[in-house]
């Protein structure tokens, strides 16, 4: 090919190209815009392509220029490099303490229940399971579950999204929501899950979380995934909330608005103790803040017929934007849920990951928990039941013990009890100990038939620095108290349980 | 009360059984072309005649001695009880008791009622010769041959969306200024940021909103075989639906139950009953205080069994499960590299961890080796330190691709890279391998070689959690260390019997036979449809012996349309678009299961077939398999080079669906090409 057939096809080239350009729409504009501006001032135009230059390379170059930091190695290098490298195990050794722990976790044998078999053949009273109402003996359940199971088989097969939805956890939700006062409400297959996934899809970068301080680790972990903006307040201190919320309000002046959302729990895992709903909701309406509220301890368990903290301090449920309950705990069955508007539950449903990319809950355990919201609802003398066995079980304890004070609220059945500050400081513990200690207490307590837990650390972060820790809670033993068990045998665990207090105690002198 | 509705499939209260004869040749004429645009904006399922597809599957059976095909589940079961041919299948002989089904004495109506129940929860095995078992050989593993659509379609695929994209901002325009009142929750309200951004919320507003009666769809009963849908009407433009009060079986394409043991009778529900009244429902607690029985530990044991591992640990939730478990083996100074396709509860888990991520592309060795390369020469960014450990997470089976991870080129990769190996064996286990034992098993690996194994219960088992399996020091730490078992319920014993039934059931320790019938049902079933749908022409993605199908529709407008084509023909789909798969590339999704029978795959089949004419869904250009038969009267030489794929040029597969069904079960014991 000579030179004058390669200008041919080039003029052909760019002839055809110059009809195509002519065809896009604007081009004309663009052309006459290029002409005039020529005309009028080279100069411009010679700034404007310099711009227009730059700007492409911009647009061009790596975001974020890791490259500067890269070393270049060749590949015999890269080598040597990838064999010179040995990697840590994938777990590190366990430490004494975990390895008490996983020798003497208790494993039952048969069903749970106020007494339990365990597997070492012995039968001791049961106050470690969330069996408040000793719904687990309860045989009608168990015939409305077997009927269940013999309609739905166990498993759904796929999540609510794709087919996963049953005509049975539309009725939980419809139960729950009607149970709580609210417009609507949406089913976990999960309860632990439940928050972690519902602040996520409602917090996003940007937006502002303000937190209890004492937040359990679920709720801790959503506000983690959320990417917020996360300011805590002392643990159920209003006075610093209301700072906080000062604080927040006065930064955002400037800036556009965003979703806010004060996070709090009902009745605190941590902590045992109980929210101030009325000034929570006064101080939301104040500042403009959204309500998350942990109740996974406190529905069904208070207020006369168990609908939680809004029953017991005589809030409207539906000053509160999003109420997160456990459907797995004092109700016996599994799962959890998030009440509120229709709109609060709607956007859940394709936006909350533990909802949308998990399993629905087995039909069984959906339709064990509208019962059991049907029985706490019918039968509010079982929770009148419970609030004399708690009153009876910490009688025994605080204040009588020498060495435990109960951080719990009152009416919280999962009596938390925590060493005494004069008790620590003259022995100077500090959190392992108190562990340490609190174990062999709770190994004194099942040696004399009584089975008890402890409060169980936060996993912490691997290889975060000690200042990148989320704040532990104060070491507890953790007692649960049940209606299956008579007042008079409460006593007596109580008493079993004071003593192993004394006996362990009065060892460390 | 639902406990009590009755469930027998000829109770079914829908007002039409037979999608066939209703309609038939009244609205035939008014669909043959179907315009893009009104399809683009129906809303409302169409019930549309099937009778041409009716017809050809009648003659194409006709010749296999099927009496009724498909009408309906209940013509199935009684047909096959009618006839006097005794059922091959082991599967539901437990419960029929043989002497009420000897030749000449019929059953009584109410056992009659009880096996075509649970026949429609299991479908009967009609011949010895619909099993297959499936197991890679050989060293390299394929990748599947990603086939593309004509231009055309890619670039109506965008138009489509970008007419979407408009008319929903036009809407927005005017709903805004004269319909304020329903746009109230996009705006700023007494100080309250709106709880969906204008922004974020556009993609369901405008687009998910219009076709969402093809998602959620509630159910009732078991999801085995058929699945009972509960029908509902929108009369807002799905804004708000209400139920009509009536039900409609389907056949069931879209449930997660690979081994079909979603029943709720046989020896697993069985097991479940018992269980259930004597362990309870609940036992209120989590793992670590006193949330561990007896049942636990069995579980943990056939679990750890059946996967080939020392130790195994459960939990009541898979997704948790990913949730927590990076965290207790990564933080700060680790590096997790992960597949770009992983699923949400991976990513999740991962990000909680602390520890620095990095993606490859979708089962790409090469990236994978790459991103390894880079990131052991470079170390930690900025200091340059090394890594404290490095973490591969990859999934079996990947639950919207179809596709298997390349579990050989993993572990050449950690031979040479160090890298600890997590399997999210979530769809894979149970569904894949002779033994059912998942990714290992399919090919031939160790289990041994894998870190860890993680896997829902789920979907294969019938039941719900997830579990970890790992050396007993993993595990161990796991159980102190991992907040799944700290803080989270334990899982229940009417679930955990589930699980440890289904395992006993696949090992052949509790009904014998039933195991292995399920697992070589599934590998059949699976390769079966796969080969019929990509000799229809349809373009297909995965692996061959996969249990997902996917199905690519391209244009957003085919994505309700086919779900409701399919609902007319009373199958249940999954459908799925952006975002849960690439803007272009959406598309409908079968799960095969074990309770399939052929004749189920043969409706689908041919309901794929008249509606991939009508909405042109037929676009392969061949390279992907299904090509015609290899002609008769070639020399052995001319056969192999043919099976061997040495043929430049492709011609589109489109096969009649007589020719389909007709070679269909032979066809498949072969390398599919
Ligand atoms: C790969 C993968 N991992 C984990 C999960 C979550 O399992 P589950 O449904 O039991 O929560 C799923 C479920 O969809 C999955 O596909």
């Amino acid at each position: 090919m000579d030179l004058h057939e390669i200008q041919d096809a080039f003029y052909q080239w760019f002839s055809e190209a110059n009809v195509q350009f002519q065809k896009i729409p604007g081009s004309a504009i663009l052309l006459r815009y290029i002409k005039s501006s020529y005309q009028d001032d080279p100069v411009r135009s010679a700034v404007e392509l310099f711009l227009f230059l730059f700007a492409v390379r911009y647009l061009l170059a790596p975001k974020y220029s890791t490259q500067k930091q890269k070393i270049a190695l060749t590949e015999q290098e890269i080598d040597e490099l990838v064999d010179d490298w040995t990697p840590e195990p994938l777990v590190a050794p366990q430490t004494a303490f975990e390895e008490i722990e996983n020798e003497k976790r208790p494993v039952i044998v048969g069903p749970t229940g106020p007494k339990s078999k365990l597997s070492n053949g012995r039968t001791v009273t049961n106050l470690a399971s969330y069996n408040f109402y000793n719904f687990v003996g309860n045989e009608t359940l168990k015939e409305k579950a077997v009927q269940t199971l013999r309609t739905y088989g166990v498993g759904p097969c796929g999540p609510p999204g794709f087919y996963g939805t049953q005509d049975v956890h539309m009725k939980t939700e419809a139960d729950v929501a009607s149970h709580l006062g609210v417009e609507s409400c949406i089913v976990y297959a999960q309860s632990f899950s439940t928050i972690s996934g519902c602040i996520p899809a409602f917090s996003k970068r940007g937006d502002i979380i303000v937190a209890d301080s004492a937040l359990n680790y679920s709720a801790r972990k959503g506000v983690q995934i959320s990417r917020s903006t996360v300011k805590w307040f002392e643990h159920n201190n209003m006075k610093d909330l209301e700072q906080v919320l000062q604080k927040v309000t006065k930064e955002q002046m400037k800036k556009p608005l965003t979703r806010r959302f004060i996070i709090t729990e009902g009745l605190f895992e941590t902590t045992g103790d109980v929210v101030d709903l009325p000034k929570l909701v006064e101080l939301k309406l104040k500042y403009k803040f959204r309500i998350i509220l942990d109740e996974t301890w406190s529905y069904g368990v208070l207020g006369r017929t168990g609908r939680g903290v809004t029953e017991a301090q005589n809030v409207d449920p539906t000053q509160v934007d999003m109420i997160i309950g456990n459907l797995s705990g004092p109700l016996c069955a599994a799962g959890g849920f998030c009440a509120g508007t229709e709109e609060v539950v709607s956007h859940q449903r394709l936006s909350s990951a533990s909802y949308t990319f998990s399993a629905a809950l087995p039909a069984m355990l959906a339709t064990t928990a509208s019962e059991t919201i049907r029985l706490i609802q019918e039968s509010p003398e079982i929770l009148a039941q419970l609030r004399e066995n708690i009153k009876a079980m910490r009688s025994q304890l605080d204040p009588r013990s020498d060495w435990v004070r109960c951080t719990s609220a009152t009416d919280n059945p999962i009596l938390l009890l925590v060493l005494k500050q004069d008790a620590l400081t003259s022995r100077n513990f500090g959190q392992k100990e108190q562990e340490w200690i609190l174990q062999e207490v709770v190994d004194e307590c099942l040696a004399n038939g009584v089975l008890i837990t402890r409060l169980k650390a936060m996993p912490q972060p691997l290889g975060a620095a000690v200042s990148a820790q989320s704040p532990q809670p104060q070491p507890a033993l953790k007692i649960c108290v049940t209606t299956g068990l008579s007042k008079k045998e409460t006593e007596k665990a109580g008493v079993v349980i004071r003593h192993a207090i004394t006996k362990i105690m009065t060892k460390k002198r | 009360m639902p406990s009590t509705r009755s469930l027998y499939p000829f109770a079914s209260s829908s007002p039409s059984l037979d999608p066939t004869t209703e309609k038939a040749g009244t609205r035939r004429t008014s669909f043959s072309k179907p315009s893009k645009f009104t399809s683009f904006f129906s809303t409302s399922p169409k019930s549309r005649s099937a009778l041409s597809e009716a017809d050809a599957i009648k003659a194409a059976l006709a010749g296999q001695g099927a009496q009724h095909p498909y009408n309906s589940p209940s013509a199935i079961s009684t047909s096959s009880l009618s006839l006097p041919s005794i059922s091959l299948s082991t599967a539901t002989g437990t419960n029929m008791k043989t002497e009420d089904t000897t030749l000449f004495q019929p059953p009584t109506p109410a056992e009659a009622a009880r096996i075509a129940r649970a026949h429609a929860q299991f479908g009967p095995l009609g011949s010895k010769n619909h099993l297959y078992s499936s197991r890679f050989v050989g060293n390299d593993f394929p990748d599947p041959i990603e086939d593309e659509p004509p231009m055309y379609f890619l670039i109506t695929t965008y138009i489509s969306y970008l007419i979407l994209i408009i008319f929903g901002h036009v809407r927005d325009f005017f709903g805004k200024r004269f319909r304020a009142e329903k746009y109230k929750y996009l705006r700023a309200n007494d100080g309250y940021a709106p709880l969906n951004s204008d922004f974020d919320n556009f993609y369901t507003r405008r687009l998910q909103k219009r076709i969402s009666d093809c998602f959620a769809r509630p159910t009732t009963g078991v999801p085995g075989r058929f699945i009972t849908l509960l029908d509902r009407k929108s009369n807002d433009h799905n804004m708000t639906f209400h139920f009509t009060g009536t039900t409609t079986e389907t056949l069931n394409l879209s449930s997660y139950n690979y081994l079909g043991f979603a029943q709720s009778e046989g020896p697993c529900a069985d097991a479940v009953e018992i269980t259930t009244r004597k362990n309870g429902i609940s036992v209120c607690s989590p793992r670590a205080d006193a949330g561990t029985t007896d049942l636990h530990i069995e579980v943990e044991d056939l679990i750890a069994k059946f996967v080939g591992k020392p130790a195994a640990t459960v939990f009541s939730m898979g997704f948790v499960t990913n949730a927590t478990v990076f965290s207790a083996l990564a933080g700060k100074g680790s590096l997790i590299i992960s597949d770009e396709l992983n699923h949400s509860s991976i990513r999740y888990g991962t990000r909680l961890s602390g520890a620095m991520i990095k993606m490859f592309k979708h089962n790409n060795m090469k990236d994978l080796e790459k991103v390894l390369r880079e990131a052991i020469s470079q170390g930690q960014p900025r200091t340059h330190r090394p890594w404290k450990k490095i973490i591969l997470a990859i999934e079996g089976l990947y639950s919207m691709e179809g596709t298997m991870c390349n579990l050989p080129a993993v572990l050449q990769l950690k031979k040479k890279y160090k890298f600890h190996l997590f399997i999210d064996e979530a769809h894979s286990i149970g569904a894949l391998g002779p033994n059912g034992k998942g990714v290992c098993d399919y090919f031939g690996v160790d289990p041994a070689e894998v870190d860890i194994l993680m896997g829902t219960l789920t979907k294969s088992f019938g039941a719900n959690g997830g579990y970890i399996a790992a050396d007993k020091d993993i595990i161990d730490k796991l159980r102190v260390t991992n907040a799944g078992t700290l803080f989270a319920e334990s899982p229940s014993p009417p679930v955990l019997m589930q699980i440890s039934a289904a395992l006993r059931c696949i090992s052949g320790d509790l009904a014998p036979g039933q195991g292995a019938e399920r697992l070589q049902r599934l590998a059949f079933n699976s390769r079966y449809l796969r080969l019929g749908l990509k000799r229809l022409g349809y373009i297909v993605f995965g692996h061959d012996d996969s249990p997902i199908v996917p199905i690519m529709l391209y244009n957003p407008a085919k994505i309700p349309a086919f779900s409701h084509e399919m609902s007319a023909r009373k199958i249940s789909v999954v459908v799925v678009g952006y975002p849960a798969t690439p803007l272009v590339e959406s598309r409908a999704r079968f799960c095969l299961s074990a309770a399939h029978t052929k004749e189920d795959l043969d409706r689908v089949l041919s309901a794929c077939d008249s509606i991939g004419d009508i909405l042109q869904l037929k676009l392969s250009s061949g390279i992907a398999g299904g090509a015609e038969p290899i002609p008769d009267g070639l020399t052995n030489e001319e056969e192999h080079r043919i099976q061997k794929g040495e043929k430049t040029e492709f011609k589109p597969p489109r096969w009649r669906l007589e020719d389909v069904l007709k070679r269909g079960v032979d066809d498949i014991k072969m390398p599919l090409r």
